[in-house]
C-alpha cells in the first residue's frame, strides 16, 4: 500500500518527458531562425548530448549532481575563464599584417629549431611609456574621487530611503532603481546635452545671469566626475540601503538613552555598522569605472586619460591585439586584487549572519 | 531621523539629480529645433524620422533579438549556477564557479569584450566555429556576462527560502528532479523573472562587449546611437530615449504591483 | 484512554523480552566536521507506539529524527525499520513520512493537492490521489477548507493540513519534530489528545521529538531523554519521573531536589547517608554501593512535607524556615531554607480548608520519607 514499495520506474513520467522535449524543440527551432546555421547546429548537438545522457543515467542509476554542476561550470569555464587565457597568450605576441593579426608564439624552422617568438616585450613597451602609466594612474584616481563623490551623495540618500516609512520606502526605491532600467548610454547622450557650450546648465545659468560667458564643462575631467557618479549612484545607494535598513533602530535608542547626541551617535554607532555596506557599494562603483569606456569617450576630453579609452583605442584605431591584450592584463591585476578584497568582505559578512 | 533638514534637503538634491538629464530627454524630444537645448516649439517630427529610420530599426530588432535570445540562455545558467552553489554543499570546482560567477558582476567591459572576441577568434581558427562575429557571438557574450547578474538573484532568493519545503517533497517521495520542478522552480520563480528582465535590460543597453564581439550586419541598438552620438546631439535619439523611459516606466509600476501581491503569497 | 487492547499503550510490547523492535537504531553517531551531535546511540522502538523524543536544543534530538528520515546519513551505526536497513535508502524511498517543524505547506498549491502530493508520488492516478486526500482532511476536520491555499489558513489549521499531508500514504512511521511548538497553549492541549486519538485510531508508529516535557508525558508510551547526543534514559512517563536513573533525567522532568552524601556502613535493611545540607539520613538500601562512596538523593518537592513542631514519627527531618512561598490554588509550593543556607522545595496540596496554614518567615521542619528518596549514582 505503501509507495516506499511501489518499484522506482526507470524514466520520468511520460508527461514531463514530453514537455520537455517540446520546449527543447522549440528552443532548437528558435536558434535555427535566429542563429546561423552552423550554431544552430551545434547547439542541437548539445541539447541531443544532455538528452542522451539525461536517459542513460534515469537507466543506469548515475548521480546527477554532476551533470547539473557541469553545465554553468563549463559554459562560465569556455566563455568567461579561457579567454583570459587566450588574453594573455595573445599579449606574449607580436603585431602582424596577418589573419589573425598577432604572431605564433613559437616558430619551426626548416632544421627543426625551435624559436620562441613569446616575449614580454608589449609589457615592458607598456610600463615603460608614460602615455599608459599617466592612463592607469589617471584610472585609478579618476575612478576613486568619482567614489567618494558617489558615496557623499548615495549615504544620506541610501540613509534616507532606509529610516523613510513603509509606504514612502518602496516608493522611493522604486524611483532610485528605475533610471538604472532604463539604457545607460542614453543617460550619458542626456549630460552632453546639459553640458555642452549650449547646454541646458549654460543656457539657464546665462539666462539667469549668473555668467556671461559659457561653462567649458564639455570634453573635462569635470563631466568624467559627473557622469560617473551619474550612472554609478545606483551601484551605491542599493548595498548601502540592504545594510542600513537591517540596522537595528533600538542600537539609535540605546546610544542616545546613554547619552550619545544624534551626530555623535550617527559616526560612532551607524557609521561603523554600515561599514559593510559602504565597502559593498565602493567597489561596486571603483572597480568597473576603472575600466570605463563609454563616459570618458562622449564626456571626457583628449587630456582625460583612461586605461578602457586607450584600450579601445589600442585595439580599434591601431589595430594593435597584443598591446590591447597586454594592456587588459595589466588592468585586470590591477582590478583582481579589490575584487578579492570584496570577495573576502562579502564572506565575512556572509559568515557572520 | 536626524536633523529633520539635511537628509530630505540632499535626498531630494540626489533625486533632482538622478532625474533631470532623464527628464530633459524626454522635454527636448518634443523639440521643433534640431537645436536639442534651445525650444523651438512642440513637434513630434523626431519621432515620426525615428520610425522611418531603417538602420535604428533593424539594430532595434537585432538587440531585441539579441536580448530574448541572451536573457533565456542566462537565466538557465544563472539559476543553474545559483541552485548548485547554495544547494549541493561542498564540491570539487566550488570556489572556482563561484569566482566566475561574482567576477563579471564589477570586472571592466573592455577586459570581457576584448579577451571573448580574441577567444572567438582562435576558436574560429582552431574549430571553425563560430563562423566569423554576428549574432551568434554577441548572444553568446551576452548571455555569459549577464548569467553573473541572473545567479545573484536567484542566489538570494534560494537562501532565503524555507529549504524545508523541499524536503518535505522529498520526504514525500518525489525524486531530487521532481522537487526541483514542482517545488523549488514555482517557489523561486518570480526572482527568475527579474533575473531574466533584468538579463534582458543588461543585453539591451550594452555597447561595450557588443562593439568587440560584434561582426558585420548584426549592428545592435546602442551601437547605433553611439556612433550617431559621437557626432554630436541628436534629437531622433531624444525621441528613442523617450519611448524606453515610458516602457520601463510602465513596466516597473506593473513589476512593482505584482511583487506586492505576490510577496503575500509565497513563502 | 480507548478500549482497543491491541494498541502499543495497553499491550507494552517493551516489557515483553521477546518483542521485537519495530525500529532499531544501532549505535548510531553523527559527526558534522568537530562537533558531535549524536553519540554512539542505541534505541529500539515498537510497532504501535506513541516515542518521544525529550531534549533542550542542541541535545541532538532534530538530527536523530532527520536521520530517520534520511536527510542525514549517519557517521556511524545502523538504522533498521521492521527489519530492513536503511543505509543508503534517500528520503523519498523510506517507509517514513514526516511532519516539519514548519509545516512546510507547499504555498504554491491547495491544501487538497499538498495532502494529494505523496499520493501523486507514489503512482497513484488523480481521482484516486484526490479522493484519498479528502478523506484525510475529513479526518483532521478540514474538509471544507480543500480548496484554500496555505497563506489562507490559521496556524493551527495549517498544523492539521500538515498531519494529513503526512499520514495520507499510511507510512509506517510517522516523524514529528516539535509539531505542537507553534501553537498556543489552549490549542496545544486540544491537539495533543488530538494526536492520541488519531495515532491509536490508524496504529502508525509516531515519533515525535520535543522540547516540552509536559507534552512527552501526556503523549508518549515511552520517552527517550536526550542530552549532548546521547540518550539518558528510556522508560514509560511514570518511571521516568518516579525512577529517574541519573540527576540530568532526575532535574529535567519536574522540579526536584538533589542531595549530595556519602554512603554510611552497610545495614540489611536500610541505608545510612551522610549528606551536608540535611546531616545524617536514611534511605531505601541500594546493592552494589561502597561504603564512601559519594551518590545523590533525589527527592520530589511533593513527597517531603512540612509541619510546624518536629513530627516524632519521622525518620528524616529538618528544620528550616518558610523564605518563599507560592500558591497555585490546588496546592502551595515552598521555598524552606534551611540552616546552612541550602533552599529545599516543598509542594503541599491544599486539600480541605486549613485554618492556620504555614505562611511566610515560619519556622518548619521538613520531613522524608525514606523510600521517597532516589539513589542516583551519575
Amino acid at each position: 500500500m505503501s509507495g516506499a514499495d511501489a518499484p522506482r520506474r526507470a524514466g520520468l513520467p511520460l508527461r514531463m518527458l514530453a514537455l520537455g522535449l517540446a520546449g527543447l524543440g522549440g528552443a532548437v527551432a528558435v536558434s535555427f531562425l535566429t542563429l546561423n546555421a552552423t550554431s544552430a547546429l551545434l547547439l542541437s548537438a548539445l541539447i541531443g548530448a544532455g538528452l542522451l545522457y539525461f536517459l542513460l543515467s534515469r537507466f543506469m542509476g548515475w548521480s546527477d549532481r554532476w551533470m547539473v554542476i557541469a553545465v554553468p561550470l563549463l559554459w562560465l569555464g569556455i566563455f568567461f575563464l579561457v579567454p583570459f587565457f587566450v588574453l594573455g597568450r595573445i599579449s606574449l605576441s607580436e603585431t602582424m599584417i596577418a589573419r589573425p593579426p598577432y604572431s605564433p608564439l613559437w616558430e619551426t624552422d626548416a632544421q627543426g629549431n625551435v624559436e620562441i617568438i613569446a616575449s614580454l616585450q608589449n609589457y615592458w613597451f607598456i610600463l615603460g611609456d608614460a602615455l599608459y602609466r599617466n592612463a592607469y594612474l589617471s584610472s585609478i584616481k579618476i575612478a576613486a574621487i568619482s567614489t567618494v563623490f558617489a558615496l557623499l551623495l548615495g549615504y544620506p540618500i541610501a540613509y534616507y530611503i532606509a529610516r523613510s516609512p513603509e509606504p514612502r520606502r518602496s516608493f522611493l526605491l522604486l524611483l532610485v532603481v528605475l533610471p538604472f532600467w532604463t539604457s545607460f548610454l542614453l543617460r550619458v547622450y542626456a549630460w552632453i546635452g546639459f553640458l555642452r557650450r549650449e547646454g541646458v546648465i549654460n543656457n539657464t545659468l546665462m539666462w539667469l545671469g549668473v555668467i556671461d560667458e559659457p561653462l567649458v564643462m564639455m570634453q573635462t575631467d569635470f563631466a568624467v566626475y559627473i557622469g560617473i557618479v551619474y550612472t554609478y549612484l545606483p551601484f551605491m545607494i542599493l548595498p548601502l540601503y540592504a545594510n542600513l535598513v537591517k540596522l537595528d533602530g533600538a542600537l539609535l535608542e540605546a546610544a542616545s538613552d546613554l547619552g550619545a547626541t544624534p551626530m555623535v551617535t550617527f559616526f560612532t554607532v551607524t557609521v561603523p555598522l554600515s561599514l559593510p555596506g559602504v565597502i559593498a557599494g565602493s567597489m561596486l562603483v571603483f572597480i568597473p569605472a576603472i575600466g570605463e569606456y563609454v563616459i570618458p569617450a562622449l564626456l571626457g576630453g583628449p587630456d582625460t586619460l583612461m586605461i578602457g579609452r586607450t584600450l579601445w583605442d589600442e585595439f580599434f584605431s591601431a589595430r594593435d591585439w597584443p598591446v590591447a591584450s597586454a594592456v587588459a592584463i595589466i588592468m585586470l591585476i590591477l582590478v583582481v586584487i579589490p575584487m578579492m578584497w570584496l570577495q573576502s568582505v562579502q564572506n565575512r559578512q556572509e559568515e557572520g549572519q | 531621523m536626524r536633523r529633520g533638514w539635511f537628509l530630505p534637503i540632499v535626498a531630494t538634491f540626489g533625486f533632482c539629480f538622478l532625474y533631470a538629464p532623464i527628464v530633459s530627454l524626454v522635454i527636448f524630444s518634443f523639440n521643433e529645433s534640431r537645436l536639442v537645448t534651445v525650444w523651438g516649439g512642440f513637434s513630434t517630427r523626431w519621432y515620426g524620422e525615428l520610425l522611418a529610420d531603417g538602420q535604428m530599426l533593424a539594430a532595434a530588432w537585432i538587440s531585441l533579438k539579441v536580448g530574448v535570445l541572451a536573457a533565456s540562455i542566462a537565466t538557465v545558467i544563472g539559476t543553474l549556477a545559483a541552485f548548485v552553489l547554495t544547494r549541493f554543499g561542498k564540491f570539487r570546482g566550488k570556489l572556482l564557479l563561484t569566482g566566475m560567477v561574482t567576477a563579471p558582476l564589477v570586472m571592466p567591459e573592455v577586459i570581457i569584450g576584448l579577451s571573448l572576441l580574441l577567444l572567438f577568434v582562435a576558436m574560429e581558427l582552431v574549430l571553425g566555429w563560430p563562423a566569423g562575429r554576428g549574432l551568434t557571438t554577441v548572444v553568446i557574450a551576452h548571455a555569459t556576462f549577464t548569467s553573473a547578474y541572473v545567479a545573484v538573484i536567484a542566489q538570494s532568493r534560494l537562501r532565503d527560502m524555507d529549504e524545508s519545503l523541499e524536503e518535505a517533497a522529498r520526504d514525500l517521495g518525489a525524486g531530487p528532479v521532481r522537487v526541483f520542478f514542482d517545488i523549488t522552480l514555482p517557489v523561486i520563480a518570480p526572482a527568475l523573472v527579474s533575473g531574466w528582465l533584468l538579463a534582458f535590460t543588461l543585453s539591451l543597453d550594452d555597447l561595450v562587449i557588443a562593439s568587440f564581439v560584434s561582426g558585420p550586419g548584426a549592428s545592435t541598438l546602442p551601437m547605433v546611437i553611439f556612433s550617431k552620438v559621437r557626432l554630436g546631439v541628436s534629437p531622433d535619439v531624444n525621441a528613442l530615449a523617450t519611448i524606453i523611459i515610458v516602457i520601463v516606466a510602465v513596466a516597473v509600476t506593473i513589476a512593482g504591483l505584482l511583487l506586492m501581491r505576490q510577496s503575500k503569497k509565497t513563502g | 484512554m480507548t478500549s482497543n487492547p491491541a494498541i502499543a499503550a495497553n499491550t507494552r510490547p517493551w516489557r515483553d523480552p521477546a518483542a521485537k523492535p519495530f525500529i532499531s537504531i544501532q549505535n548510531v553517531t553523527k559527526r558534522f566536521g568537530d562537533f558531535t551531535a549524536v553519540n554512539d546511540v542505541s534505541l529500539d522502538i515498537y510497532r504501535g507506539e506513541l516515542f518521544c523524543l525529550l531534549g533542550g536544543s542542541g541535545c541532538g534530538k532534530s538530527t536523530l529524527l532527520r536521520m530517520l528520515a534520511g536527510f542525514e546519513t549517519p557517521t556511524e551505526g545502523k538504522i533498521l525499520i521492521d527489519g530492513v536497513d536503511l543505509a543508503g535508502t534517500p528520503p523519498d524511498r523510506r517507509p517514513t513520512n514526516m511532519m516539519f517543524q514548519s509545516y512546510a505547506l507547499f504555498p504554491h498549491m491547495s491544501v487538497e493537492k499538498n495532502v494529494a502530493y505523496g499520493l501523486l508520488r507514489e503512482g497513484k492516478s488523480k481521482t484516486e490521489a484526490y479522493a484519498h486526500a479528502a478523506e484525510m482532511l475529513k479526518l483532521v476536520k478540514l474538509e471544507k477548507f480543500a480548496r484554500r491555499k496555505p497563506h489562507q489558513l490559521s496556524g493551527g489549521q495549517r498544523q492539521r493540513v500538515a498531519l494529513a499531508r503526512a499520514l495520507a500514504k499510511q507510512p509506517k512511521v510517522l516523524l514529528l519534530d516539535e509539531p505542537l511548538g507553534a501553537l498556543d497553549k489552549k490549542l496545544r492541549e486540544e491537539t495533543q489528545f488530538e494526536l492520541i486519538r488519531i495515532q491509536e485510531t490508524l496504529g502508525v508508529t509516531f515519533i515525535v521529538v520535543t522540547h516540552d516535557q509536559d507534552e512527552a508525558m501526556t503523549l508518549a508510551t515511552r520517552i527517550g531523554v536526550m542530552t549532548e547526543g546521547v540518550i539518558e534514559q528510556v522508560g514509560e512517563p511514570r518511571e521516568i519521573y518516579e525512577t529517574p536513573k541519573s540527576r540530568f533525567v532526575a532535574d529535567f522532568i519536574g522540579s526536584v531536589n538533589l542531595f549530595e552524601g556519602r554512603v554510611g556502613p552497610a545495614a540489611p535493611d536500610l541505608m545510612r547517608v551522610e549528606t551536608e545540607d540535611l546531616g545524617p539520613v536514611v534511605a531505601p538500601p541500594v546493592a552494589g554501593l561502597t561504603q564512601g562512596q559519594t551518590i545523590w538523593l533525589a527527592m520530589r518537592p511533593e513527597r517531603a512535607w512540612l509541619t510546624r513542631e518536629r513530627p516524632p514519627e519521622s525518620v528524616n527531618c529538618v528544620p528550616g524556615v518558610v523564605q518563599d512561598m507560592g500558591y497555585v490554588g490546588h496546592m502551595s509550593s515552598y521555598m524552606v531554607k534551611l540552616a546552612n543556607g541550602r533552599l529545599v522545595r516543598v509542594t503541599q496540596a491544599n486539600e480541605g480548608r486549613r485554618d492556620n496554614p504555614i505562611s511566610w518567615d515560619e519556622h518548619v521542619h521538613v520531613s522524608f520519607e525514606p523510600a521517597d528518596f532516589r539513589v542516583l549514582t551519575e
